[in-house]
């Protein structure tokens, strides 16, 4: 009997799988939020927006399929009527859920709902670890309804909420206090990349870390991130230290082990490339989710092996793998070069010249987006207060 | 970084009567197959069939070594097929089956 | 990734973990 070389398990994921590991499902592009950098520039609901019947039929295929774990979002995916009824009906067809919520909606009852339940995780938004720096970008009031969220779940006993954080330029030097909130509510920091999508594209140039803020990011990461998520958002870092310093499969998932659902059943190859350049179809009129994810032409095209490009010379592409696939997409950089942070600089030159910037798909922004230059700090923050009703 | 658990390595013994835990949920693939863990949310991947085979098949055995023999394991190959049921025990994928004497 | 038990043969050696284990959290492309 011959023994064989087992191939890295990297090497299995990047020609993709029968079905997601995981994947995220925005249920409504309904907010009560306005936050400057939102990836999928919500705020007002879409008319087409998937019906309750629609959202069971995913989740049959979900089930079908061996999806384990969604990440519901949105939007806020709270202020959907029937959020719980599908909550439910997920978790009693074996598929776990975890929603990212800005706490709107998490009240005493719902954190001891959240408690009783074993298979429904929780992560709280959060931009800022003081209401100054969180409220400019997610609004005024934003911050203390997080913590209220964070201080309901825990007086309710639920164990185990994640803070969901997007690193930016005004919040890099606030790690140690997010983690020193996490540990007060009993919860799990979680810190992951600004893309620029959605509204993000009109922000990134401002809010992005600096380069010198990444190296703090990544040496903060290596020092103290051992029981801190990342989503694998990160991998981009990865030539500034030792190859699998950082948590994760260390690869972009999207099409191959990942994806997005969103709120009209588009399918799109993650939550960050909301274009149709990364539209793979849609659940109702291409045969269904799992007709979509297994025979889609987009995915087969990210399922073959990809070529390096401009990157191809450079000793990191191994452990970097060339970047943010959406991260150079929006901000206007070829694909097969390199990403926009590149941590060698190789991306400086390319944002430094005249570019073309793709819009997003879909703008459900709250009085549409602001297309004039943004000034370099933001002196308008979102003007929206916090509101139950959305829509 | 996806380092085995040492701990869960050596408390593996592979004499005992072994099952996976009833709240993992095994999905084959064609390299192997991905385990999940509803209870602790933790995912485990298994690099070949054979490894599948002997994962999904411990229940119908009086130990894990019969199991493994069954699957075709031959004795010289056990020291990594071994570890990796260390490695499963030791997230708790795979239980004991002998009923509250178990450590 | 240090190999563990290794099994010699004429052609290739099992140089990998038979099972490894990743975070859910773990795979970029997920909010």
């Amino acid at each position: 009997m011959t023994t064989t070389a087992v191939p890295r398990l990297v090497e299995q994921f990047e020609h993709g799988l029968d079905a997601p590991i995981c994947l995220t499902w925005e249920l409504t592009y309904a907010c009560n939020l306005a936050c400057v950098h939102c990836l999928s520039s919500s705020g007002k609901r879409d008319p087409r927006e998937l019906s309750t019947q629609d959202c069971k039929a995913i989740i049959d295929e979900l089930e079908r399929m061996q999806v384990f774990y969604v990440n519901i979002g949105g939007g806020e995916p709270t202020v959907r009527p029937d959020f719980w009824e599908l909550v439910d009906y997920a978790t009693a067809h074996h598929v776990g859920v975890k929603f990212s919520t800005n706490g709107v909606r998490i009240t005493p009852e719902v954190a001891a709902r959240l408690a009783a339940s074993d298979y429904v995780d929780v992560q709280i938004s959060l931009d800022g670890a003081t209401a100054e720096v969180n409220d400019a970008v997610r609004g005024p009031g934003s911050y203390a309804m997080a913590i209220r969220a964070l201080e309901n779940l825990a007086a309710a006993g639920f164990s185990d909420a994640k803070i969901s954080v997007v690193v930016t330029r005004h919040n890099v030097d606030q790690l140690d206090e997010f983690a020193a909130l996490a540990s007060r509510y009993g919860a799990t920091l979680r810190i992951t990349r600004l893309r620029p999508s959605g509204r993000g594209a009109d922000v990134w140039d401002e809010l992005h870390p600096t380069a010198d803020q990444q190296v703090r990011l990544y040496q903060w990461l290596v020092a103290k991130g051992e029981r801190v998520l990342t989503g694998d958002s990160f991998f981009h870092l990865s030539g500034l230290g030792e190859p699998g310093a950082l948590a994760g499969l260390n690869m972009c998932g999207a099409g191959r082990v990942v994806c997005l659902i969103d709120p009209v059943g588009d399918v799109y190859a993650c939550p960050f490339a909301i274009h149709d350049r990364f539209l793979a179809g849609n659940v109702l009129s291409d045969g269904g989710f799992n007709n979509v994810w297994q025979n889609a032409p987009l995915f087969r095209e990210l399922r073959e092996p990809q070529s390096a490009g401009a990157c191809g010379s450079c000793g990191h592409y191994d452990s970097c793998r060339g970047g943010c696939m959406a991260a150079k997409f929006f901000t206007g950089l070829p694909m097969d070069g390199p990403d926009p942070e590149c941590v060698q600089g190789y991306g400086a030159p390319a944002l430094a010249r005249e570019r073309d910037k793709p819009r997003p798909a879909g703008d459900h922004s709250h009085g549409g987006r602001r297309r004039e230059p943004v000034p370099l700090t933001l002196t308008m923050p979102p003007k929206r207060l916090c509101n139950e009703s959305p829509v | 970084m996806s380092a085995p658990a040492q701990a869960g390595a050596a408390e593996f013994n592979p004499d005992d009567a072994w099952r996976l835990h009833p709240q993992v949920a095994v999905r084959p693939e064609p390299f192997g197959a991905l385990l999940y863990h509803f209870g602790t949310r933790k995912l485990s991947f298994l690099k070949n069939r054979t490894i599948l085979a002997v994962v999904q098949s411990l229940a119908d055995h009086p130990d894990a070594r019969a199991a493994l023999r069954a699957a075709g394991v031959e004795d010289a190959q056990l020291g990594p097929y071994l570890h990796a049921l260390g490695v499963l025990a030791g997230s708790k994928m795979l239980v004991p089956v002998a009923p509250e004497e178990a450590a | 990734m240090e190999p563990n038990q290794q099994t010699e043969s004429d052609t290739e050696l099992v140089t990998e973990t038979l099972v490894e284990e990743v975070s859910i959290d773990g795979m970029c492309g997920v909010y």
